[in-house]
C-alpha cells in the first residue's frame, strides 16, 4: 500500500493537474452534463410547463397520485433504513475479515446493478409469493409478502443494497486501526468503541449511501411493478401512475408527477449532502 | 499494489467486453442502413427489402410463423426477398414508440385506440380502419376466464366473480389497453343483467374489482401472476392467451367461456408516412392483405385467434365456443367515447375505486 501512495504522489504533485487544461476538461464536463442530464431535465420542465399552475396542482394532489407518492416514499424510506443496518454489517464483514470466496461475495453485491430490473422483479415476486420458497414459509404465519407493501420494500432493498455497501466500504478500509487500539487501551469496551470511535467516522458515508438508496427506491419502476399488486390507493407506486398517464397519452400529466418526484429526490439529496459536509468538517477538526 | 492491478484487470476486461458488445450493435446497425439504402437507390424487385412490424405481446408466436409464409409468398410472387423484423411489447407503449420515431412500416396492435393515437400524431392517414376488411381486424378474439383444473369455486359466468371469496387476477385498464376489453366485457354482462341501470352496474363492477387481488400493469404480467406465481382463482384473459396457457400446462387449467363477452378486434394498419419515405408501401400493404388469405386465417386459428373469415372460423368450431353472445366496441360508441366514459381520469373506473 505504501508504495502506491508514493507513486501517486510523484505523478500528482498538486492534486488537480492529472488531466491537463482546466478549460478543456471543464468544457467537456459541461457539454457532457448538458447532453445527458441538463437538456433532458429541461425538456421535462418545458413539457410540464404546458400545464397551467392550477392544473398542475390538481394533477399532483389528486388522491391516487398522493397515495402513490406515499407508497413510494414510505417503502423507499424503510428499505433504505433496513439497508443501512445490513449494508453496514456486509461492508464490515468484507473489510475486516478474511474468508474463502470473499471476492466472490464482494462481486455479488453489485449484481443488483447489473441485473435487468424486470428480471429481478419477476424472480423476487415468484420467490416471495405464497407458493414460493421464502413466501411459502412466511405464509404459514399468515404473512403475505408479494403484492403488499412489504413486497415493494423488499424489491427496493434489493436494488438499494449496493449503494450502502459501496459507500461505506472504502471509508472502513481507510479507517486507521490505531484509534481503535487507543480506545481499547484507554479502557473502552467494544460497544463504546464502535459507537464513539468508528461510527462517527463512517456516518457521513453511510448517510450518503442512504440518500442514494432512498432516491433510487423512490424512482424505481421495473423491479417493483411486478411485486406491487398495483391496487389503487394501496399498492400503486408513483412511477406506475406515470406509466398509466403515458398509456393515456397524457404526456404533460406524466411529467407533472415525475417533476414532483424529482424535486422530492433532489431536496433529499441536497439536505443529505449539506449534512454530510458539516459532518466531514466536524470530523476533520 | 496487487489490489490495484487486480482492479485494473477487472476494469479492462469490463471495458473490453463492453466495447465488443457495442461494436456488435454498431455493425448490425450498419447492415440495416445499407439495406435501406439498397431499397431506396434501386427499386428493382430483385433487391432485398426489409419491413418492420410493430405488434403487441401475445402475437409473437403467430407472426413468427406468418412472417415465414409471407416471405415465401412474396418471393414466389415478386421474386424479391423480404425480411420482416418483428417487434413486440405492450400495445400502448408500442404505439408510443412509433409516435416517438420507431420506424414501423406496419402496426398490428391490440386495439384501434392505439392506432388512432398514431394517426393523431400525423403518421397514419385517417380512414385506415376501412382500409382492410372487418374494421381492419384480420383476426379477432374475446375475453374468457382461465380457472384452475377442477374449477373449485365453480365459476361459470361473470356473476360468479362477484361472490365473496373469489380471487381474481386482471390487468389494469389504465396501464394496459388490452385490459379495457376485459372491463367492457364485464360491463356489458352487468348492463344486460340490470337492464342498463347504471348505478346497479357500477355496483356490480365495484364488487368485481374488490375481488381483484392483483391489478397487473399488463396482460402478460397478469398471466404470469396467475400461472407462474399461483395467485387467485380466476384470470380474466384474452381467449388466445388463455389457450396458450392451457396448451403449455394442459393438466392444470381450464377455460370457462362466459355467456356474454366482447368481440376484441386487434387492428392493423400501414404507417403511411414511413412506407412513403422508405418506398415500402407495396410490400407493406400486401403483408397486411395476405393476413386475409385462407392460409393465414388458418394459421391465426391455430394460434387461437378467431379468424375473421366465417368459413374458416367454422373449421375451428371444436376449439372456440361459437355460441357466445358478443358485444362490440361500437356498442360503447367507439374507443374515444369508451375512454371518455370509463377509463379517463375521474371516469367510471376511477369512481369504482374511489367509492
Amino acid at each position: 500500500m505504501q508504495q502506491t501512495i508514493t507513486i501517486t504522489k510523484v505523478k500528482n504533485p498538486n492534486g488537480a493537474r492529472v488531466i491537463p487544461g482546466f478549460g478543456l476538461s471543464m468544457g467537456v464536463t459541461i457539454t457532457f452534463l448538458s447532453l445527458v442530464v441538463l437538456i433532458p431535465l429541461a425538456s421535462l420542465l418545458l413539457c410540464a410547463a404546458k400545464l397551467s399552475f392550477s392544473d398542475f396542482i390538481t394533477i399532483v394532489t389528486s388522491r391516487s397520485v398522493m397515495c402513490g407518492y406515499g407508497v413510494s416514499l414510505s417503502c423507499a424510506l424503510f428499505a433504505a433504513l433496513i439497508n443501512c443496518i445490513f449494508g453496514l454489517i456486509l461492508a464490515w464483514i468484507l473489510v475486516r475479515y478474511n474468508f474463502p470466496y470473499k471476492r466472490f461475495l464482494d462481486g455479488l453485491i453489485e449484481l443488483p446493478f447489473a441485473l435487468p430490473t424486470a428480471v429481478a422483479g419477476i424472480s423476487l415476486t415468484s420467490i416471495y409469493s405464497d407458493g414460493g420458497w421464502i413466501g411459502g414459509l412466511f405464509d404459514k404465519f399468515g404473512i403475505k409478502i408479494s403484492y403488499t407493501r412489504t413486497g415493494i420494500t423488499i424489491a427496493m432493498i434489493f436494488i438499494g443494497i449496493p449503494f450502502i455497501v459501496r459507500a461505506v466500504q472504502p471509508v472502513l478500509e481507510s479507517l486507521d486501526r490505531e484509534y481503535e487500539e487507543a480506545a481499547d487501551i484507554l479502557g473502552s469496551n467494544s460497544f463504546n468503541t464502535f459507537c464513539k470511535v468508528i461510527f462517527p467516522e463512517i456516518f457521513p458515508a453511510l448517510l450518503g449511501g442512504f440518500g442514494l438508496a432512498l432516491a433510487r427506491g423512490i424512482g424505481e419502476y421495473g423491479s417493483v411493478v411486478f411485486i406491487a399488486g398495483n391496487i389503487p390507493f394501496k399498492t400503486q407506486i408513483a412511477p406506475l401512475l406515470i406509466m398509466s398517464k403515458l398509456e393515456q397519452y397524457k404526456y404533460e400529466d406524466a411529467t407533472a408527477i415525475a417533476l414532483v418526484l424529482l424535486v422530492i429526490s433532489f431536496l433529499i439529496m441536497i439536505v443529505i449532502n449539506t449534512l454530510q459536509g458539516h459532518l466531514y468538517k466536524i470530523i476533520k477538526r | 499494489m496487487k489490489k490495484t492491478r487486480n482492479k485494473l484487470i477487472k476494469l479492462t476486461s469490463l471495458l473490453l467486453a463492453g466495447s465488443l458488445l457495442l461494436s456488435g450493435c454498431g455493425d448490425s446497425g450498419k447492415d440495416n442502413n445499407s439495406n435501406a439504402e439498397n431499397t431506396n437507390s434501386d427499386n428493382k424487385s430483385s433487391a432485398a427489402i426489409e419491413i418492420t412490424n410493430v405488434s403487441y405481446d401475445p402475437t409473437r408466436e403467430f407472426y413468427e410463423q406468418y412472417n415465414k409464409i409471407f416471405t415465401e409468398y412474396w418471393k414466389k410472387e415478386k421474386g424479391q426477398d423480404v425480411k420482416v423484423t418483428p417487434s413486440h411489447g405492450g400495445s400502448g407503449s408500442q404505439a408510443r414508440s412509433v409516435i416517438e420515431g420507431n420506424e414501423a412500416d406496419v402496426v398490428t396492435l391490440a386495439l384501434a385506440h392505439d392506432i388512432t393515437a398514431i394517426e393523431e400524431a400525423g403518421l397514419i392517414e385517417s380512414g385506415w380502419i376501412d382500409e382492410f376488411e372487418g374494421n381492419s381486424s384480420p383476426y379477432t378474439s374475446t375475453i374468457v376466464f382461465l380457472v384452475r383444473k377442477g374449477n373449485e369455486k365453480n365459476i361459470k359466468d361473470w356473476d360468479d366473480l362477484v361472490r365473496d371469496g373469489v380471487e381474481i387476477i386482471n390487468p389494469n385498464p389504465k396501464t394496459s389497453g388490452g385490459a379495457c376489453w376485459n372491463f367492457l366485457a364485464a360491463w356489458s354482462f352487468a348492463s344486460n343483467l340490470y337492464n342498463d341501470d347504471e348505478e346497479q352496474v357500477k355496483d356490480f363492477m365495484a364488487k368485481l374489482f374488490k375481488n381483484v387481488i392483483v391489478l397487473d400493469s399488463g396482460a402478460r404480467g397478469a398471466t404470469t401472476t396467475f400461472v407462474e406465481n399461483g395467485q387467485g382463482d380466476v384470470l380474466i384473459a384474452w381467449e388466445n392467451e388463455a389457450y396458450l396457457s392451457v396448451k403449455e400446462h394442459p393438466d392444470e387449467y381450464e377455460i370457462v367461456t362466459p355467456s356474454i363477452s366482447i368481440k376484441a378486434e386487434p387492428s392493423v394498419a400501414v404507417v403511411d408516412s414511413i412506407v412513403d419515405e422508405r418506398g415500402t408501401r407495396e410490400v407493406s400493404e400486401a403483408y397486411l392483405q395476405y393476413l386475409y388469405t385462407d392460409e393465414a386465417q388458418r394459421l391465426a386459428g391455430e394460434n387461437f385467434y378467431r379468424p375473421s373469415n366465417e368459413d374458416i372460423l367454422k373449421e375451428f368450431s371444436d376449439t372456440f365456443d361459437l355460441n357466445i353472445s358478443m358485444v362490440s366496441i361500437d356498442d360503447f360508441g367507439g374507443w374515444d367515447q369508451a375512454y371518455k366514459d370509463y377509463f379517463d381520469d375521474g371516469a367510471i373506473f376511477d369512481q369504482i375505486y374511489e367509492g
